[in-house]
């Protein structure tokens, strides 16, 4: 072992996307070989558990870990990962917010399976297999995680020290963390490592955003012929631009498309969807309960739309389909 | 008492799954193969919460199925949307969608061909373990090459930010389009980008013919029994029965060649059929017409195998000149279509890179890829649609059912390596059966083992396209105590280390 510092990669409920973000750093990825010792990444090389259970204690500088908490063995691997880890940050939405996955946290675990392994139209189970955390088939013993009933986010199973938000991270919000890391200038603990402040500042369109705006209906996307060049929300596109921490540098708007609130809120925010809801409320047009709900109508599924990376994060955090469900 | 007579042997975890994955291999009393499982131990359920989602925004939540492939599930999913709003996009879509999936796959192809699969037979089977990795690689055709496979990923990648805002859950797509149309400067960045890439595919075609095929015993390997299985193959084709990525019927051949069945998008629940096994997350699937007969091969088992060999095998031509003279000489060398050697794959991979960078440069070529109508609006209620794509790894059916007002309330998902989940345990199998005997365990064994999955680049290989090291597995042979008989694995530096006293779960740390 060199005296280089050391970096992990772990991820658990997640893509990949975000290991792919690492990757992207292309040339860039070598000078973090050469700056760290990167001891555990699953993905990419050959590190295993053993091997983070034999180092000491906080060993590791840093630990970046995508993927929200949804299976025994992933609470069991963030709790090892945590004690070896001076700093441990919640790397994408998923760790940090729940993310995608966290939409799971609408139902229960039983629906989600009787859904992919009963319902589904292509599966045929007339016997109504169910995978089992432990089967014996003819002597020959299996095993398999359990999954718990509820999606977590990182800071649910264990202390974070830093967020790296973003559906993935970009590469130079990513660098910029990896900056502050070896040049001993990370910030306050508990900090989100983007800027603190919301995407429409850093938008190319922010001049084109109207001073007022009572928008009485949102269009959807396929209705609507999108402008290149002007403010989304000003065209009465449902952009949650307003809500959103910056740092990503609006790909999406320069995809033409609205920003959809990977990057989550500012350091001001509790519950991002309340937030982004509220930002979207304040320009529709009216105040009688009637032309609110028109306004509205083209909205016909806000969870989806102001809490998709933030549900398990989020006040509502569970839907509680009766009184024993919603724990873990 | 007596001890148990099963032994174990144990690939826990398979790291380059997306997500997590093992195998399992149980040895009978005589030290023979008695059964192989092919575990994964993660189901995220987006057919449920995808559930009361607006359908226009599944391009974007089922991309996050997988992050190394999010453009396949993208686009699967457009065309999904185009079904179910019963809208035709305008050509310029279409085009700017096709270029910007040949990138993507074209990226794909040559990274697995370079990082994961291809070092096993650039450096070989049998050559030392630490060179078998994409340093061996590199040492055996040349740095520049490395250089190469970085840059032409770069780029390659930058396309799709371009035309999709982003090259990782791009947002390129709506039912009848595009976002934003092409400009003229886009366009020439596309041509640049389109030549560097053929370049770049003839270079890897004509490496991998000196070093493999002037091999014979690479091409050996290639066809031994151990490698071989005889399936059904299924891949999409256009009118013409060539391959295509993007738009066609899909097409499946009999384990003799013959043509078994054609279908529409909207037909696959005719066709595909899905099991559920009581060890396992992920469901098998089979041809419904056959039926599930557990992993078994030949014509009357159900197992079926996608992905880029099975494209060729499921088609006739390639729809470009590079490309249909490179698939010729693979079947020529191989006997004829269709191939049932695994391994083979590897071959195919670099054909469709040809045909690939071929295509996208026609299509980058083409005045109209710029016209600035890239929208259709819809206007029929939406009710189901259904959208295919073939993803570097195979097949993607995505199938969605809505309300009026557009909101999912049925979606079902066939992923590609789903496909191939029962191939794959086959696999392990008999690769595991012709090189297990009597309980010993040789390091070559073990490497075959990895062969047999590496080929599948079963979305194992999926999320690790540009780190030093192969496939990383670590395969545990134990005994009927639970005490760890071997360990192979690999290092930071991609080094294979075989090491017969490692106690159980133990790797070697970089030195």
């Amino acid at each position: 072992m060199t005296d280089k510092p050391k970096i992990a990669f772990y991820w658990c409920a997640a893509c990949g996307g975000c290991e792919e973000a690492v990757l992207d750093l292309e040339e860039k990825l070598l000078d973090l070989v050469s700056a760290a010792d990167i001891v555990f990444w699953p993905v990419a090389l050959d590190f295993k558990r053993a091997d983070v259970e034999a180092m000491a204690d906080v060993s590791i500088l840093a630990t970046f870990l995508s993927g929200a908490i949804r299976t025994t063995e992933q609470e069991d691997m963030v709790r090892l990962l945590r004690s070896k880890s001076q700093f441990l940050f919640a790397f994408g939405s998923c760790s940090h917010l729940g993310g995608i996955p966290g939409l799971a946290n609408l139902w229960t675990r039983d629906s989600v399976f009787r859904t992919v392994y009963a319902e589904s139209p292509s599966t045929e189970n007339p016997d109504g297999t169910l995978p089992q955390t432990r089967f014996a088939d003819n002597g020959r013993e299996l095993t398999l995680p359990r999954f718990f009933d509820t999606v977590r986010t990182l800071d649910q199973v264990v202390p974070v020290d830093y967020y790296l938000p973003g559906c993935p991270p970009t590469p130079k919000v990513l660098l910029a963390a990896l900056d502050q890391l070896f040049g001993g200038r990370l910030p306050e603990k508990g900090a989100v490592l983007a800027p603190d402040r919301a995407l429409c500042e850093e938008c190319p369109r922010r001049d084109t955003r109207p001073e007022h705006l009572a928008l009485d209906e949102f269009k959807r996307p396929p209705y609507a012929l999108i402008d290149e060049g002007t403010c989304l929300l000003g065209q009465g596109i449902l952009c949650l631009g307003p809500a959103t921490r910056a740092g990503c540098e609006a790909q999406c708007v320069k995809g033409n498309m609205p920003c959809t609130g990977c990057f989550g809120p500012t350091s001001r925010v509790r519950d991002f969807g309340g937030k982004a809801l509220s930002a979207i409320s304040s320009v529709a047009a009216g105040t009688e309960e009637a032309t609110i709900l028109r306004a509205f109508e083209n909205i016909p599924d806000p969870i989806g739309l102001f809490y998709r990376y933030s549900l398990p994060s989020s006040l509502l955090r569970r839907k509680r389909l009766n009184g024993r469900e919603g724990g873990v | 008492m007596a001890e148990p007579q099963i032994r174990q042997i144990k690939i826990d975890p398979v790291t380059r799954l997306e997500g997590h994955g093992k195998i399992e291999i149980f040895l009978d009393e005589r030290g023979n193969v008695e059964h192989a499982y092919f575990q994964v131990p993660e189901l995220r359920g987006f057919e449920k919460f995808c559930e009361g989602r607006l359908a226009e925004e599944m391009p974007q939540i089922t991309s996050r199925i997988c992050g190394v492939c999010p453009t396949a599930h993208h686009l699967a999913s457009v065309k999904a949307l185009d079904s179910l709003y019963q809208v035709e996009p305008p050509p310029a879509a279409r085009m700017i969608r096709e270029a910007v999936y040949n990138a993507f796959l074209a990226e794909d192809h040559i990274l697995h061909f370079y990082f994961l699969g291809g070092p096993d037979f650039m450096v070989g089977p049998s050559a030392p373990p630490a060179e078998r990795n994409i340093l061996g690689v590199i040492k055996k055709v040349g740095l520049s090459v490395g250089q190469r496979v970085i840059a032409t990923r770069r780029r390659l990648r930058e396309l799709i930010a371009l035309a999709g805002g982003k090259a990782i859950h791009p947002v390129l797509g709506l039912p009848g389009g595009v976002a934003k149309p092409l400009k003229r400067d886009e366009q020439a960045q596309f041509l640049e980008v389109a030549r560097e890439t053929l370049d770049f595919a003839v270079f890897t075609l004509k490496t991998f013919e000196k070093v493999v095929l002037e091999n014979s015993d690479y091409v050996d390997l290639i066809r031994s029994t151990a490698f071989t299985h005889r399936t059904y193959y299924m891949g999409m084709v256009d009118r013409s029965d060539q391959v295509n990525f993007c738009d066609g019927s899909i097409r499946v051949v009999s384990p003799d060649g013959s043509e078994f069945a054609r279908f529409q998008p909207n037909e696959y629940l005719d066709y595909i059929a899905e099991h559920v096994e009581p060890w396992t997350y992920v469901k098998f699937c089979f041809l419904k017409t056959v039926g599930w007969k557990g992993f078994a091969e030949n014509a009357d088992s159900g197992v079926y195998f996608v992905g880029p060999l099975e494209r060729l095998n499921a088609s006739e031509r390639m729809a470009t000149p590079l490309a249909q003279e490179a698939r010729e000489k693979l079947f020529a060398l191989l006997g004829g279509k269709p191939v049932h050697h695994t391994l083979a794959t590897h071959w195919a991979r670099i054909v469709e890179l040809l045909y690939a960078a071929e295509r996208l440069q026609e299509l980058s070529s083409d005045p109209q890829i710029v016209d600035p109508r890239v929208r259709t609006i819809p206007t029929e209620t939406p009710h189901e649609g259904f959208g295919v794509v073939e993803a570097p790894r195979g097949t993607l059916v995505h199938h969605y059912q809505t309300n009026e007002k557009g909101v999912v309330t049925k979606a079902n998902l066939i992923v590609a390596t789903q496909n191939n989940a029962a191939r794959i345990a086959l696999s392990v199998q008999k690769a595991a059966e012709a090189y297990v005997h009597a309980g010993q365990i040789s390091d070559g064994i073990l490497n075959m083992v990895e062969m047999a999955l590496r080929a599948y680049d079963p979305c194992l290989g999926c999320a690790t396209h540009a780190m030093p090291g192969d496939m990383p597995l670590l395969i545990r042979v134990r005994d009927p105590l639970g005490r760890t008989l071997a360990v192979v694995s690999r290092d930071v530096d991609g080094r294979v280390v075989r090491d017969p006293g490692l106690p159980s779960g133990m790797t070697t740390a970089r030195s």
